[in-house]
């Protein structure tokens, strides 16, 4: 029979290791005190932008019986049993504790009271937010963060989240102590209150009250805070509440050796609840390097833990800290490089061996983007350079540098994966390496080591242009060249293919060039543009007509049914709330349009990289749920931005409520109302790698997300890739959402007056493509199966019946194996 | 012999279909320096009739159409497809004859 491994804790380095044993012939049974599946509790903060737990949710682990909800309660090592709360009893060859941590809760009177929260797992979040929602005294709420540091930061920032006015109050006579040195923490204090979060420091909570709806706080510098709550934020203890009777580490912990094994041989601690030779780690790839050790050591191996980077960035929008290796040079006569510049609002600290030679660590507050390049090279030489004032970071890294800190991937192990050819960009490095799958901060480096390695991170559109899009779309802006052959005479070679094309028609047409089958662009169409219907396998089309909001009236739709019947076209009802009818022929495209058009009909732009529908749900008007009018913003969006060329088709949904109907969140943008307003969501994906969109501003007018969804869509189209989706236009920006807040909410560029006012032009030149062909003989001409025989059908094509229908006969193809 | 069209109504860079009396079909492209080139208009890799439909250009200098319907690329002027060299189109013969465009 196979053996069983117990693992006592379903957190992150729990599930990792039960991850890494997957395939292994362990028997396999966890137990985990929270009722839900394991999460990244690293991403905890991002918790408060959704509320939505399955953001968070590590991947589902199979082939183990997970015991969730059921905390063990006592473990006895002479039979090797542990028994869980609900008096399960479980026999176990090995045993892995990977309890955690506990917060530290200082013992300041009445830190029990209602309303004073810890921060550590997503029940906390849930009930912070229980309590500020259940604040209904008028005025804005105020909450206290008990702790500065790296933590308490994140909690405060949380609270923000929530539209509560946070104190921070920290002890130490500064922000962040253990990370940052004197001489940032003023600067960081600084940036911090920027984000209109006080900073008492210097001090602590003498005293917890409450006075009626209010808790008062009274600080040790006399100080008396009014709150509507209190979040502890003091630090963590290693978890050791299951007592087995085994010695624990000088500062608690289960005291483990290198292999991460106690005194008992059957019994293993990983994670923050292991004292590793005496010393505990609070971060996550310790505990990751633990579970690849005890995997390793249950399966016959000898792997010890390496010793670990303590290396931290704060993860806080706007507020770039990070610090790494020795930051407070405590190393035996190591040397401080500090460059201070109070203007431009960064400080940056190196500190080296005494004779200048080895990087020994760093703080950088204000700019912390060399942090990538320098944490890996903490404990090799310094380059020369470096020590400069002002001087380059952009220095070669050593093979076994750490690239990736979280998962411990180092660059030797991504360029093999690169070199090798196993990995082309960053997607795939993730999926072999691992790498960047924790914070996600090395994916700069990641993308910089591509293009080290020479992998044609090349942006070139293709071979007749070495550009990107999105600076052919610059050229095209600034030269206000209109066509195609001008631009690949000035600025490409040859004549052009099926890629820059198409591409740089759809770069006119969002400039506004006139209709997209004008004179010389009809060329560059793609045959689905060229003839304004979607083509089919077999040379039909079919033709989709507007149905804004998926709203339609009956007399409308009897017209689709009589010319779906008057044509044998083939009728089906699309994801996006419209109706496709397939099996048109070249010829057959105007009579057909000319109908729709004459019944009120305009073009769905079904064929077109431009947007497609707008879903939505009944809303308010119907849906007893409903808190806004979702259909009538769908039909507002829908209407404005239909016919805008883009890299890539665009997909939209409004949902009237946070039941989410519409489904709006798998959109490149989505909006969700709220009591308030509505919530926009962008970069979402359904499709081959479904992609949640992230939330980008909440509870804003109908004006401001309009505002906010012109410049989104707008900063896309001038700076994705061709064929890019939102999404992994998103995921690929530099900066992510930060950024992309910083540029189209915050205006951080100054280029929103700009998008909005292309924005603006578009709306306003908006005019139906099929209408333009049809009041264009000329473009008519061009609707003909045969030039030497117009009107006659093209003989290829015939149809069968199939449930009632005509679906097309498959043409013989067998001469060409495919 | 059969009449295409006029010269006039071809546009450079773009391709157009003609019926033949025995019912198949030629594929007409007039390129930027003023070549005619006729192919089938039938795909050999989806068998539908459309490479007249297709995206005209250059693969490397040598010109090309690409099937709108899976992408291959097709020679002009010898019909062999640059993607699967064991697969080719047939190549017709095309002139201009007083303004018209025939194929003999
Ligand atoms: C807000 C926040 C931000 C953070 N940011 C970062 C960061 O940027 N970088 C970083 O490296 N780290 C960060 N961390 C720390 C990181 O989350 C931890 O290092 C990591 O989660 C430790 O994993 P673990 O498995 O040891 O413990 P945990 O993830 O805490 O898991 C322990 C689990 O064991 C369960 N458990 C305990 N006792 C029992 C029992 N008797 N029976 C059953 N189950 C039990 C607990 O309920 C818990 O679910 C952050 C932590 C927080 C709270
Ligand atoms: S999202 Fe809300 S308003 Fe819309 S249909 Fe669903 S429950 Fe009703
Ligand atoms: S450094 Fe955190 S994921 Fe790579």
């Amino acid at each position: 029979m196979n053996q069983t491994l117990v693992v006592i804790g379903n957190g992150m380095v729990g599930h990792r290791l039960v991850e890494i044993l997957r395939e292994s012939s362990w028997r396999i049974v966890v137990f985990g005190e929270e009722s839900r599946p394991a999460y990244d509790r690293v991403a905890l903060s991002s918790y408060v932008d959704s509320w939505s737990s399955a953001d968070l949710e590590l991947p589902a682990l199979a082939g183990c019986e997970l015991r969730l909800g059921e905390k063990v309660v006592s473990v006895d090592r002479e039979r090797r049993v542990v028994v869980g709360a609900s008096g399960v009893e479980v026999s176990y060859d090995a045993l892995v504790l990977a309890t955690g941590s506990v917060p530290f809760v200082p013992p300041v009177p009445g830190r029990d009271l209602p309303g004073c929260h810890v921060y550590r797992t997503i029940d906390d979040l849930d009930d912070i937010r229980a309590t500020v929602e259940a604040a209904t005294r008028p005025g804005r709420r105020s909450g206290m963060v008990l702790g500065g540091g790296l933590l308490g930061l994140e909690a405060a920032n949380a609270l923000r989240g929530m539209g509560v006015s946070p104190h921070v109050v920290e002890l130490a006579p500064r922000l962040m102590p253990i990370q940052v040195d004197e001489g940032g923490a003023g600067l960081l204090k600084r940036l911090v209150e920027k984000l209109d979060l006080t900073v008492h420091t210097g001090t602590s909570a003498s005293s917890i009250e409450r006075d009626g709806q209010r808790l008062i706080a009274k600080l040790a510098s006399g100080l008396e805070l009014d709150l509507d709550v209190v979040v502890f934020s003091a630090g963590i203890r290693p978890r050791t509440d299951l007592d087995l009777g085994l010695e624990l580490g000088p500062r608690g912990g289960y005291l483990v050796d290198a292999a991460c094994r106690t005194a008992d041989p059957h019994v293993f601690a990983i994670g923050e609840c292991a004292a590793v030779e005496g010393v505990t780690y609070g971060l996550v790839a310790p505990g990751y390097s633990m579970a690849e050790v005890v995997a390793d050591q249950i399966s016959g191996g000898t792997k010890v833990f390496p010793g670990a980077d303590v290396s931290t960035k704060l993860k806080l929008l706007g507020v770039d800290v990070a610090s790494f290796g020795d930051a407070h040079a405590q190393t035996e006569g190591a040397l401080e490089v500090v460059v201070n510049n109070a203007v431009a609002g960064t400080y940056s600290k190196l500190v080296v061996s005494d004779d200048a030679r080895t990087l020994l660590g760093g703080v950088l507050v204000g700019d912390a983007s060399s942090y990538l390049s320098l944490r890996p090279l903490v404990g090799k030489e310094v380059p020369a350079a470096l020590l400069q004032p002002g001087g380059a970071v952009d220095v070669e890294m050593p093979a076994d540098a750490q690239v990736c800190s979280c998962l411990a991937v180092t660059k030797q192990t991504i360029t093999d994966a690169i070199v090798s050819g196993v990995a082309c960009d960053v997607a795939e490095l993730k999926a072999c390496t691992k790498a960047s799958t924790g914070c996600g901060s090395c994916v700069p480096m990641l993308k910089k080591l591509l293009t080290e390695c020479g992998v044609e991170q090349s942006k070139a559109l293709c071979e007749h242009f070495t550009y990107s899009r999105a600076e052919l779309f610059e050229i095209i802006r600034a030269t206000r060249v209109t066509t195609f052959s001008a631009l690949v005479e000035k600025h490409g070679t040859g004549r052009g293919c099926d890629i820059c094309k198409p591409a740089v028609a759809s770069i006119l047409a969002s400039l506004g060039n006139g209709h997209i089958l004008g004179a010389e662009q009809v060329s560059l169409q793609d045959t689905n543009d060229r003839f304004l219907a979607n083509l089919q396998r077999n040379g039909t089309y079919s033709v989709v007509p507007r149905i804004p909001g998926g709203e339609i009236t009956p007399e409308k739709l009897i017209v689709i049914g009589e010319v779906a019947r008057d044509y044998g076209l083939y009728t089906k009802i699309t994801g996006g709330q419209r109706i496709d009818l397939f099996g048109a022929t070249v010829d057959q495209l105007p009579e057909i349009w000319r109908r729709l058009v004459d019944a009120g009909f305009e073009s769905g732009h079904a064929y077109g990289k431009s947007l497609r529908t707008v879903k939505s749900c009944v809303g308010t008007t119907w849906c007893r749920y409903g808190v806004q009018d979702s259909v009538g913003l769908a039909i507002e969006l829908e209407l404005r931005y239909r016919g805008l060329r883009s890299p890539h088709k665009l997909k939209s949904a409004v949902s009237g409520c946070a039941r989410e109907c519409a489904e709006a969140r798998s959109k490149d943008f989505g909006i969700i109302a709220t009591e308030n307003g509505w919530n926009l969501y962008v970069a979402g994906n359904g499709g081959f790698t479904p992609r949640h969109a992230d939330l980008l501003v909440s509870d804003v007018d109908t004006e401001e997300l309009i505002r906010v969804i012109d410049r989104f869509l707008m900063f896309y189209i001038r700076t994705a890739d061709r064929l890019q989706r939102t999404a992994a236009w998103l995921e690929g920006l530099e900066g992510g959402l930060d950024h992309l807040r910083e540029v189209v909410v915050e205006d951080k560029l100054g280029i929103c007056a700009d998008l909005e006012a292309a924005m603006a032009a578009h709306v306003s030149d908006y005019a139906d493509e099929w209408r333009g062909v049809l009041e264009d003989p000329e473009k008519l001409a061009r609707f003909t199966s045969f030039v030497n025989a117009p009107g006659t059908p093209d003989p290829t094509i015939s149809f069968r019946a199939e449930r009632g229908q005509r679906v097309p006969v498959s043409l013989g193809i067998p001469e060409v194996a495919r | 012999m059969t009449v295409v069209c006029d010269f006039e109504a071809l546009r450079p860079e773009q391709g157009v279909a003609a019926l033949l009396p025995d019912g198949s079909q030629v594929a007409v492209f007039l390129t930027a320096d003023g070549t005619l080139h006729a192919l089938d208009n039938v795909d050999p890799f989806s068998g539908a009739a459309v490479l007249a439909r297709g995206i005209v250009g250059d693969r490397g200098g040598v010109p090309v159409v690409v099937s709108p319907v899976y992408k291959q690329a097709f020679e002009l002027s010898t019909g062999k497809c640059l993607d699967e060299p064991s697969v080719s189109v047939a190549v017709h013969p095309v002139r201009v004859r007083d303004g018209v465009v025939e194929l003999t």
